[in-house]
């Protein structure tokens, strides 16, 4: 059950207690995020919408480790991440968070194969499980026979799975998006959301998503609008399957 | 070694680009390898000069001569154990571009004062027994491909006509170093055949060696005291200083070595460094992936360094490899420059400075890599 109220709740994964985020630019502070709060369990998707400045990004930023609050603590399955070292928050990164980008990201001199075997090379696996794990994520996404293409002989709609399948080749604990339909049409964003509800709803994976597209968001388990960050309210909540 | 395929593909991201670095390395340990050479060879005599020789000359010039009577008096002098003479005869083979050093020598002492140069002991002896016999060394017999028994014309410059030799030896260093390109020839025919122009009577100049070398200062001072204020006098230093000193005659090759080499090597690290800020800056958001997919600030700074090695090391081979081949292929001159080789130790050397280059060039760039903020890199794709 995902919780704004900041009460304590036994089977979060995700807790977001009282963060805050403040940027300074020149002699003027800006506050991003004001005394958030946030509890997600297992398995849930969560989407975030609200207006451009409103710190969605910077909510997620801070969720996946790319940031550190100006106060408050995130904890993510019991590892407070807040106040990690740069190098531990790099590993921690890599063993529990899996990002997926509105422009994909991914690196145009590596095939597919190559991208999503990247995160795989931090870790120790020898070079036969890295490819059994790279063929079965793009297996996932039905993209096995696409391995030895370079990302400009793909779709837009295929890149995104390609970067999903990077996203969740190291089994993370939790992944983050980042506007995952926003450069895409309308065809290839549904593929795409159908992708990600199957990855919960098959796989057991925790999302958190940042949107602006309503009907992207209308596949999570709970809507939570940023104002002038600020939680206001949770708005909706998807059926069970 | 898992990250290589990656840090190749980002190496061919711009093949252009890369190639040209790659170039310009490979041109700039080219020039270094052929400077390096050239210097070794203008100081390779000071490099196997004998600690226990002194030459002696002619204190005005080196081309002017001294009289054939110093030899005897030279050995009455305290810690000189034998001297002996050479002049200098400046022939021309064929063309003047086929010059090789061609020294009338003493022949009774000169073989005992130079032991470095190993001559078979028959041969030695059919050069003795032949008044216009010759001694040549084994890099101009090979050059020219002269063999015993061979007669070979020399044209005379200083003293004109044509002089016949009989190869009758040929003798090799036992030193790396030792110079192989040297003509002798009996000082005895000289004297013989010049009683009709000029230079009877006397050398070119004298070696002396000597029973210590800790006594050379107090000895060539001797030497120089008891030549003084006569029509003759001396000049006297030990052979690796006469030999330094032969070399400075075309000038401080050392010092115009390391100045041309200082600004390659300056030009290298700008062209180098500026390929790999350029890369770098290309790349900012895909560092940024790089870092949000877990990888740590020094697996970045690694990357991005090896990239910059790679080059330093893929040039540096290339252009060592090159100056390698060429001056494996002789001396370029015609004789100017016998010893014309390049050492493992300089190809050390020069692969070194080429990864030392790769590795300032490419530190700021991997720095900068390093140091990136994930959420600035992202912002800006």
């Amino acid at each position: 059950m995902v919780s704004i109220d900041g009460r304590e709740h036994r089977d979060s994964l995700v807790t977001v207690r009282n963060i805050n985020k403040v940027y300074r630019r020149g002699g003027e502070s800006i506050e991003v995020l004001q005394g958030l709060n946030l509890d997600v369990e297992k398995g849930e998707f969560v989407a975030f919408m609200g207006p451009s400045g409103s710190g969605k990004t910077t909510l997620l930023n801070l969720l996946g480790g790319l940031d550190t609050p100006t106060s408050g603590t995130v904890t993510v399955d019991g590892d407070e991440i807040t106040h990690m070292s740069g190098k531990k928050l790099a590993s921690w990164r890599a063993r529990h968070v899996g990002f997926i980008f509105q422009m994909y990201n991914l690196i145009p001199v590596l095939t597919a194969f190559q991208n999503v075997e990247l995160p795989l090379l931090l870790t120790k696996l020898s070079k036969a499980q890295r490819r059994q794990h790279v063929v079965t994520a793009l297996t996932l996404v039905g993209l096995s026979d696409r391995m030895k293409h370079y990302p400009r002989q793909l779709s837009g709609g295929q890149e995104q799975r390609v970067a999903i399948a990077r996203a969740i080749v190291t089994d993370p604990t939790f992944l983050l998006c980042d506007e995952p339909t926003g450069d895409l049409d309308r065809k290839a964003a549904e593929e795409i959301l159908d992708l990600l509800t199957s990855l919960v709803t098959d796989h057991g994976k925790t999302i958190l998503m940042v949107t602006h597209d309503p009907l992207a968001a209308e596949r999570a388990d709970m809507v939570l609008h940023l104002d002038k960050g600020v939680l206001v309210e949770a708005v909706e909540e998807r059926a069970a399957p | 070694m898992k990250f290589l395929p990656f840090i190749f593909r980002n190496l061919f991201r711009k093949k252009t680009r890369t190639a040209l670095t790659v170039g310009s390395i490979a041109v700039a340990l080219f020039l270094f390898g052929l400077l390096v050479a050239i210097e070794t060879a203008l100081n390779a005599g000071v490099d196997v000069a004998g600690v226990d020789r002194l030459i002696v000359r002619n204190k005005t010039s080196l081309i002017m001569p001294l009289p054939l009577a110093y030899q005897e008096r030279l050995r009455q002098i305290d810690h000189v154990n034998e001297a002996t003479f050479a002049t200098w005869f400046g022939g021309i083979y064929q063309e003047p571009k086929n010059f090789f050093p061609q020294f009338a020598i003493d022949t009774e002492t000169y073989r005992t004062l130079f032991p470095e140069f190993v001559i078979p002991d028959d041969q030695w002896q059919a050069f003795l027994a032949d008044q216009e016999g010759a001694v040549v060394g084994k890099l101009t017999a090979d050059r020219f491909g002269w063999k015993v028994g061979d007669r070979i014309p020399i044209q005379g410059t200083i003293w004109t006509g044509t002089w016949d030799f009989n190869i009758r030896a040929i003798y090799e260093g036992s030193r790396g170093g030792d110079d192989e390109s040297q003509f002798w020839f009996q000082w005895k025919y000289l004297e013989e055949r010049r009683q009709t122009s000029f230079g009877g009577g006397t050398v070119g100049w004298y070696t002396v060696k000597i029973d210590d070398p800790d006594n050379a200062v107090a000895v060539s001072k001797a030497i120089d005291d008891r030549f003084a204020n006569s029509a003759w006098e001396t000049s006297t230093e030990t052979e690796a200083a006469f030999a330094a000193g032969f070399a400075k005659q075309i000038g401080n090759i050392r010092m115009l070595i390391m100045s041309i080499g200082s600004v390659v090597l300056f030009t290298l690290l700008l062209v180098t460094g500026n390929t790999m800020a350029m890369a770098v800056r290309e790349r900012v958001p895909e560092l940024g992936v790089l870092k949000t997919l877990g990888f740590g600030d020094k697996t970045v700074l690694f990357m991005v360094l090896s990239e910059s090695l790679v080059i330093a090391a893929v040039g540096g081979a290339l252009g060592l490899g090159l100056a390698k081949l060429f001056t494996l292929g002789g001396d370029p001159t015609g004789g100017m420059l016998p010893l014309f080789h390049l050492s493992s130790g300089d190809m050390v050397l020069g692969a070194t400075i080429a990864l030392v280059v790769g590795l300032v060039a490419g530190s700021i760039p991997a720095l900068t890599a390093m140091n990136l903020r994930i959420v600035d890199a992202l912002r800006r794709v």
